[in-house]
């Protein structure tokens, strides 16, 4: 009982820690981003029509909240930041924290796809060339790993609409298709038409985690094979499959979902290569649009939201791993 | 003492071991001879426009020009040829690639190495600072500095570093740190030699196996990011067309089926950045030194 409580406690102050620092780090970024975007650019050129008149354009840049100091539109900015509104968008004439929420589960969609597709691929091919570095199969397997890990995301996606778009007309190539609403949120992975829209976008991206889940399981295979609880569970006399399935899948998991979580937000970054390609309406190609028409309030809360999401997946990451491993105790950290 | 002599001919040996590498490594020297020595090869400049022949814009590969030459891989939109746009596009596509790795490589050494050496609160300071960089994905550092300066050639070997410092210096770090535990270190120590002669004469050469496979794979991961940021419209500007840039620009052709401008672009590009991959793995192999070459 006692023991039970020291870990739930551990467990506590371990969650509090990191999220205060987690906290701290939003804090410097939101500070660095804000200085930086709006140091430099001017979103007056772009925004307001140069034929207007100048009373027109004093109007407007008071609307924007432009013509106060760079630390009284962030102290502004902070202020809001706490109700939860990150500014108003320059284009869209919207808060950019609803613009990117609508747009946050399309890329949610897309990036968990091609996890999936790099797990459920990933994991069975790497098992392969592990267990039998040496014959023709595991060769192919691995080099195959280098080339994914090789091929340029933006051309991957260039290639995929060349051939089954254009050529063949098996997929389609831009939007998301049908899509179904649960909880206010559309997703389109339910609906025929949603899936094939989602089949290519979701293979560019898989390709890159893809190689890393083939080379991660190789290397974790080849390094737990020697080990001496492998030798015991042969020397007892249990099945191969057990062992492969049981022991060794069990013990290499954790180098492997350290790094998939990792990955997640490396993919939510790619993802702004492939929505652009494929026309996808996630946060990625809001993103490009905003940069494009210095939308600064945008560019801010995208930043934020990703870095929120970062810090979240890192968390649940380190959570999952006390979890897999019980060696490893959240106090030590 | 004599496994520390670094003698190249028996190190080309031992990579030819593996054929598939040997191979890749002479694609990567004939990738760089044609880098280097481009313009002799290339039918014209492709950038000069008064070797340019609008009647000869959007040929398809292996065609003949107005004037009699061959087109092998085809032409752009103002007639410009494939083959010599995507050799000029390769020069700086890969210019601003190892610009951006040896600058990294700078500022990772002195950072790795002041870090390691003084231990403490500049040890910390620096490596809280590079965590939070190794936080965020590096294409995403990339675009935001890029969102925010603009596009320029500068600007995109700036965002390169700032997105690749932060493993250099880890990297460095930590093998010095390892280093600096080793009794050769100590006797150069109580020879009270120098400082700089220490780092440079003792630490550093110690280190360069991780430092050379690190430099390779960043090299590869550079010229990728690069060509993904020019061809968001990010990147380079268009009067330094990058490999990136000429794939964006044949991307609206790709509909209407004029798929080269696109394809062999991007197949040169590939070829170059899987050549410096397979050389990196071997040479990570080679270096290993728990295999003891």
């Amino acid at each position: 009982m006692l023991f039970i409580n020291y870990k739930n406690l551990s467990m506590l102050i371990f969650l509090t820690n990191r999220i205060i620092q987690s906290f701290i780090v939003l804090l410097i970024m939101s500070l660095l981003v804000f200085a930086a975007v709006y140091a430099i650019g001017n979103p007056i050129d772009v925004l307001i029509n140069p034929e207007a008149s100048e009373e027109e354009k004093i109007k407007t840049i008071k609307n924007l909240g432009l013509d106060k100091s760079l630390f009284e539109q962030y102290y502004i900015f902070l202020q809001n930041a706490f109700k939860g509104e990150l500014g108003y968008s320059f284009v869209h004439n919207r808060p950019a924290i609803s613009l990117i929420l609508e747009r946050l589960p399309a890329t949610l969609e897309l990036t968990i796809s091609a996890l999936l597709i790099a797990i459920i691929i990933g994991i069975p091919l790497g098992t392969i060339a592990g267990l039998n570095p040496d014959n023709f199969i595991s060769k192919s397997i691995l080099a195959m790993s280098i080339f994914f890990f090789s091929l340029p995301t933006f051309w991957v996606g260039l290639i995929l609409i060349m051939i089954f778009a254009v050529s063949y007309n098996f997929f389609p190539s831009t939007g998301r298709g049908d899509t179904v609403e649960i909880f206010g949120f559309y997703f389109s992975f339910l609906t025929f038409d949603g899936l094939k829209h989602l089949a290519l976008p979701s293979i560019n991206l898989a390709l890159y985690p893809l190689a890393l889940v083939i080379r991660l399981t190789f290397a974790g295979i080849q390094e737990t094979l020697p080990l001496d609880f492998i030798k015991f569970a042969r020397a007892k006399g249990l099945s191969r499959f057990r062992i492969i399935y049981y022991h060794l899948l069990k013990y290499i998991l954790i180098p492997i979902v350290t790094v998939i979580g990792l990955q997640f937000s490396v993919l939510i970054a790619f993802a702004v290569i492939t929505e652009s390609i494929f026309a996808w309406p996630g946060m990625g190609r809001l993103i490009i649009e905003s940069i494009t028409l210095l939308d600064r309030p945008v560019i801010v809360a995208y930043l934020l939201v990703t870095v929120f999401i970062f810090m979240l997946v890192n968390l649940i990451v380190d959570i999952l791993y006390s979890l897999l491993d019980p060696r490893i105790r959240i106090s030590d950290k | 003492m004599k496994k520390n002599e670094f003698n190249i001919v028996d190190f080309v040996k031992i990579y030819s071991e593996d054929k598939l590498a040997l191979f890749f490594l002479i694609n990567l020297i004939f990738i760089l001879i044609l880098v280097i020595f481009g313009p002799l090869f290339t039918l014209q400049n492709p950038y000069d426009l008064s070797q340019l022949n609008i009647l000869d814009s959007l040929l398809p590969p292996l065609s003949q020009s107005y004037e009699n030459n061959y087109f092998f891989l085809g032409t752009d939109d103002q007639g410009r040829d494939l083959l010599s746009a995507i050799i000029y596009g390769l020069r700086i596509s890969l210019y601003v690639g190892i610009l951006s790795v040896v600058i990294s490589l700078i500022i990772g050494i002195i950072l790795g190495v002041v870090s390691a050496y003084f231990g403490g609160i500049v040890d910390s300071f620096i490596m809280r600072v590079a965590d939070m960089v190794l936080a965020m994905p590096s294409f995403l550092i990339a675009l935001v500095l890029l969102s925010i300066l603009g596009r320029g050639l500068e600007n995109v070997v700036f965002a390169l570093v700032m997105s690749q410092w932060a493993t250099f210096a880890r990297v460095i770090r930590s093998s010095a740190l390892s280093e600096k535990e080793k009794d050769y270190f100590y006797s150069a120590k109580c020879l009270c030699l120098p400082q700089y002669r220490i780092v440079f004469g003792h630490l550093l050469p110690n280190c360069l196996p991780p430092i050379i496979v690190l430099s390779t794979i960043n090299l590869a991961f550079a010229i990728t990011l690069e060509a993904s940021l020019s061809f968001l419209g990010v990147g380079l500007p268009i009067t330094e067309p990058s490999i990136g840039l000429i794939i964006s620009n044949g991307y609206e052709y790709i509909i209407v089926g004029k798929y080269w401008m696109s394809l062999y672009p991007g197949l040169f590009l590939l070829i170059t950045v899987i050549s410096i991959n397979i050389f990196s793995d071997r040479l990570r192999i080679l270096l290993n030194p728990r295999l003891n070459i």
